[in-house]
């Protein structure tokens, strides 16, 4: 268990030390730094004079090693537009960002498992047919599309649902949460559907294409000729069978759906990180860039991570631990 | 009257463009404490005749006929409730490969209780009681620590052990092997036989045992069915057959065992393969393959002939015994 | 008298399948229809939406034909700069088109190379590569593209951005998803391998190129057809992300994502068509992919592939 750990732990770091090399290199040729400290009037050799002072002469490796540096105290530059820390402005809209993703985790693994399974054991039944035909067509439509969608039938044509924006927000031990008002609730609704729209239909597939090939398999005939009831035999044998995979598939998507959330950010306008990176982008506010694209990189390390950890933990044929007595 | 009596069974498979017969007119009993063989190569039926006295076939196949009458009640009209009850606890059954045949991701002792569970109201320390009892029972060493494992921490031939040791918990009649050695080692395929007859012998359970592997079934059983096909081509007592048998294609089986060529000569093989459910032929199903073939074999399906506590159906079998019509041979039961 | 390769593949069961799935007939005929469409858009589309000339912004914003202010001139009226949005769409269906199919291509190239060889040679160079294929498959392409293009729309500034932006999107798609068809081509290499023709063609002498580019390779064709499908899909949905967001193709010379990118303001306000027709085609367009690669994964069942 722990030399799985450290393993892990390990892996982690090196990823993360890749991400920030990655986003160092990205920071030392884009944008120039001087540009916004002072203004165009000033001759040459007082830009020289200047970038020799800010080290920015120096070279890539001596840079970079005071990058990282800073980058471990939590300084990663200031952004451009704010003037403000940019540790600090991303972090200001975490809360948002996390709990969309939150909100359209719930909704993926509440729908997801049931449907999947239901469609696996009853394949011709009309509501799996249904389902697996909303399925293919909700993997056709990106995501992005889906919002303006929604957008366009909830909030537009029904008037029903808001269009964009958190809402009303209550601020917890410092953590602003849309979750506690009704206001706040009533619009996470529509982009957190948004944003599992594309990878619920998948989990779906996934769950009905595991658990069918599942309950062919041997031990699952030498279950019904024990004469197990068909609940045990279904959600223990099989159900443990299947989840195992799809939680290593879960721990792919939850890249996928880091990306998706710019893609819902923007369309609702939600003041998330993923609005914030891309407003960035057009403005050319480098370190604000690189700031999200170390702490997306730390969340989604730690999530793999965490993923990696918890599979072990389920999966008895991963050696985590000391193995037991051996066979004859 | 005998434990279980197959009648006429005829089994289908429902295919889009109509359905295929996979086993027809299957007769057969097996009394109590009766050791029964059933071989033949693979694609015959063995497996499904097995799958059908449990009700256990999968889609698209189904009973389309006859009767399976385990101690006089007829297991292919019972209820899915009533047939769960059989399952597991009248008749067991154990499979081919015990890496497949035992869930993975759960403890021997889980996959273990839940069988007696299933079936009796009892405590889990009278399950688990039982459950070492059984383990004992099969040679398994240090039963108890064997409860916390999981299949993959053990070999090949202790999981096949606490595959029979499973199918034993809640003392069966009736025990059906499908290829229980086939995916084994040489070495452990003789223990497990070795265990089987034990088991059988001391407990009184019936068997029927399915392989293709005719020296299993000269060391195990009393008597023996040959499939082809679907069908039972000849059936009898286990040393009558191997000694001496009737129908071109036990015939063949015995000739091809490895203990009845000359050294050095040629392996003596069947020609040809087994048909698939969609190409059988007309007639005698064996007879592109037989070196005995009449025109009649190829037009008339042959019916058996009985003979004292065997039959074989087979055209020039009947041809062989003539004008004198059928004989009762008085076969005697092995020394 | 030998049977040709068409009346061989008429009798296959492939063809069988095919011929009696309706749905994947229909697919097939709607996509045709489409690409069809769209390569011919030059000839057949009413208008030439990048010709500055032809456009006039006082006709912006028409509805299309079927509503009340409909314009005959414009079947599905026009979009916020007067353009006709039937020839935009044709045009930018096109575009999206072109960029998929040569992504995959480029995909396919580096990825079926990549894992022939991994396969093939095996040992420590298998491992490695594969180690690599798994942790860049563990990152999103969108979100890899995203960062990509960001930093060179950033270098390059707009205008030769611009101009470099089909190129752009070919390489970015194309070499972030090369792991998918790696691992695919390796495990069918992996399992060609143990067959007894590999070792023939081995002792006869030939070299290992020659052995997994004419012996093998040909054998692992069926599970590629069936991702590839699926790869040219999931590509026009990520150029068409990208454009939407403003990272990919231009508005002046828009593919589907950019026209729905530039149509989302005028939503709020009830001016739905610009945003909401090219989104159908879209969505229509990845629906029929997805279909036949079902289908197509269905008919020649390679379990090495069940994503």
């Amino acid at each position: 268990m722990f030399a799985f750990l450290v393993k892990r732990v390990i892996q982690a770091i090196i990823v993360m030390l890749v991400i920030s090399v990655i986003a160092f290199s990205i920071q030392d040729n884009l944008g120039d730094p001087l540009r916004e400290l002072v203004g165009q009037s000033v001759s040459e050799a007082e830009r020289q004079k200047l970038r020799n002072k800010l080290g920015l002469n120096d070279p890539f490796l001596v840079q970079y090693w005071r990058f990282l540096k800073k980058a471990l105290h939590g300084d990663l530059g200031t952004s451009y537009f704010f003037k403000r820390p940019a540790v600090e402005v991303i972090l200001n809209k975490l809360p948002a960002t996390l709990e969309l993703v939150f909100g359209a985790t719930i909704i993926i693994v509440v729908f997801s498992v049931p449907t999947g399974v239901f469609t696996a054991i009853y394949p011709k039944h009309w509501l799996s047919r249904f389902a697996m035909a909303v399925s293919i067509v909700g993997i056709s439509i990106p995501v992005f599309l889906t919002a303006i969608m929604l957008i366009y039938v909830f909030a537009v044509q029904l008037g029903w649902l808001p269009s964009f924006g958190r809402g009303d927000t209550v601020s917890v031990y410092g953590w602003s949460t849309g979750f506690l008002t009704k206001d706040g609730l009533v619009h996470l609704i529509l982009p957190c559907i948004a944003l599992s729209s594309i990878i619920l239909p998948l989990f779906i597939r996934l769950i009905r294409a595991e658990m069918l090939e599942v309950l062919e398999s041997e031990y699952v005939k030498f279950a019904w000729a024990k004469g197990l009831s068909r609940r045990r035999i279904w959600f223990l044998h099989a159900l443990k069978n299947t989840l195992l995979p799809v939680i290593t598939v879960g721990g792919v998507q939850i890249g996928t759906l880091i990306a998706y959330t710019i893609l819902t950010e923007t369309v609702f306008q939600w003041p998330g990180m993923g609005f914030l990176f891309l407003e960035a982008v057009n403005r050319v506010d480098t370190p604000l860039i690189i700031a999200y694209l170390i702490v997306v990189g730390l969340i989604f390390v730690i999530t793999n991570t965490v993923v990696d950890l918890i599979y072990g933990l389920v999966n008895p044929t991963v050696k985590l631990a000391r193995p037991h007595g051996g066979g004859e | 009257m005998p434990l279980l009596e197959v009648k006429n069974l005829e089994v289908k498979f429902a295919m889009r463009r109509g359905d295929l017969t996979a086993l027809r007119d299957v007769s057969f009993s097996i009394d109590k404490g009766e050791r029964l063989g059933i071989v033949g190569e693979s694609g015959a039926g063995k497996s499904v005749v097995a799958y059908s006295i449990l009700n256990l076939i999968s889609k698209p196949g189904y009973i389309s006929g006859g009767q399976i009458l385990f101690q006089g009640k007829d297991l292919s009209k019972l209820s899915p409730e009533e047939m769960r009850a059989i399952r597991g606890d009248g008749i067991s059954m154990i499979f081919q490969d015990p890496m497949m045949t035992l869930n993975p991701v759960l403890t021997i002792g889980t996959q273990m209780v839940e069988a007696l569970h299933a079936h009796r109201e009892i405590s889990d320390q009278r399950a688990r009681a039982i459950a070492i009892e059984k383990l004992v029972q099969v040679h398994i060493p240090s039963a108890a620590t064997r409860f916390a494992q999981y299949p993959h921490e053990l070999s090949g031939g202790m999981r096949q052990r606490i595959v029979i040791a499973t199918a034993l918990l809640t003392d069966p009649l009736l025990i059906i092997a499908d290829e229980p050695t086939t995916a084994l080692d040489v070495t452990i395929q003789a223990e497990i036989i070795e265990l089987l007859l034990e088991l059988c012998e001391s407990s009184d359970v019936g068997l029927i045992l399915i392989t293709h592997d005719l020296s299993v079934v000269g060391q195990v059983t009393q008597r023996v069915l040959v499939m082809y096909a679907g069908r039972i081509v000849e059936e009898g007592l286990t040393h009558g057959i191997i000694r001496n048998p009737r129908h071109p294609y036990t015939q063949g089986l015995i000739g091809a065992l490895p203990q009845q060529t000359v050294p050095g000569g040629r392996l003596n093989q069947i020609r040809g393969v087994m048909p698939s459910l969609a190409n059988t032929p007309s007639g005698c199903a064996f007879h592109p393959r037989c070196p005995h073939v009449t025109d009649i074999c190829e037009s008339v399906m042959p019916e058996y002939s009985i003979f004292d506590r065997s039959r074989v159906a087979c055209h020039w079998v009947k041809d062989q015994l003539g004008d004198v019509g059928e004989q009762k041979i008085n076969e005697t039961p092995a020394p | 008298m030998t049977t040709t390769t068409w009346e061989r593949f008429k009798d296959s069961s492939f063809y069988w399948g095919f011929r009696r799935d309706k749905v994947a007939v229909a697919s097939l005929a709607v996509l045709c229809v489409f690409v069809a469409a769209s390569f011919l858009a030059p000839l057949i589309a009413p208008y030439n939406p990048y010709d500055p000339t032809q456009i006039d912004l006082m006709n912006s914003e028409i509805p299309p034909v079927w509503i009340a202010e409909g314009d005959e001139r414009f079947l599905l009226g026009t979009d916020g700069q007067g353009r006709d949005l039937l020839s935009t769409i044709l045009y930018g269906t096109r575009i999206s088109l072109t960029i998929g199919i040569c992504a995959v291509i480029l995909q396919a190239i580096l990825g079926v190379s990549i894992g022939l060889v991994a396969g093939y040679r095996g040992g420590r160079l298998d491992n490695f590569l594969m180690r690599v294929a798994d942790i860049q498959l563990s990152f999103s392409t969108l979100m890899v593209a995203i960062i990509v293009l960001a930093v060179f729309q950033g270098l390059f500034g707009a205008e030769l951005y611009e101009r470099l932006a089909i190129l752009m999107l070919i390489l970015v798609i194309g070499i972030a998803e090369w792991p998918q068809y790696a691992r695919t081509v390796r495990a069918s290499v992996l399992a060609e391998k143990k067959k007894e023709y590999v070792d023939a063609v081995r002792v006869i002498g030939l070299g290992p190129m020659r052995i997994m580019f004419r012996h093998i390779l040909p054998n692992t064709l069926s599970p590629l057809l069936v991702i590839s499908t699926l790869q040219i899909a999931n590509a026009i949905v990520t150029e068409a992300a990208l454009s939407f967001l403003g990272l990919g193709m231009p508005i002046t010379k828009p593919s589907l994502g950019s026209l729905i990118n530039s149509g989302f303001e005028f939503i709020l306000s009830g001016v739905w068509w610009i945003t909401i027709i090219p989104g159908v085609v879209l969505i229509i367009l990845v629906l029929v992919m997805n279909l036949l690669g079902d289908f197509m994964r269905d008919v020649l069942n390679p379990k090495l592939y069940k994503e």
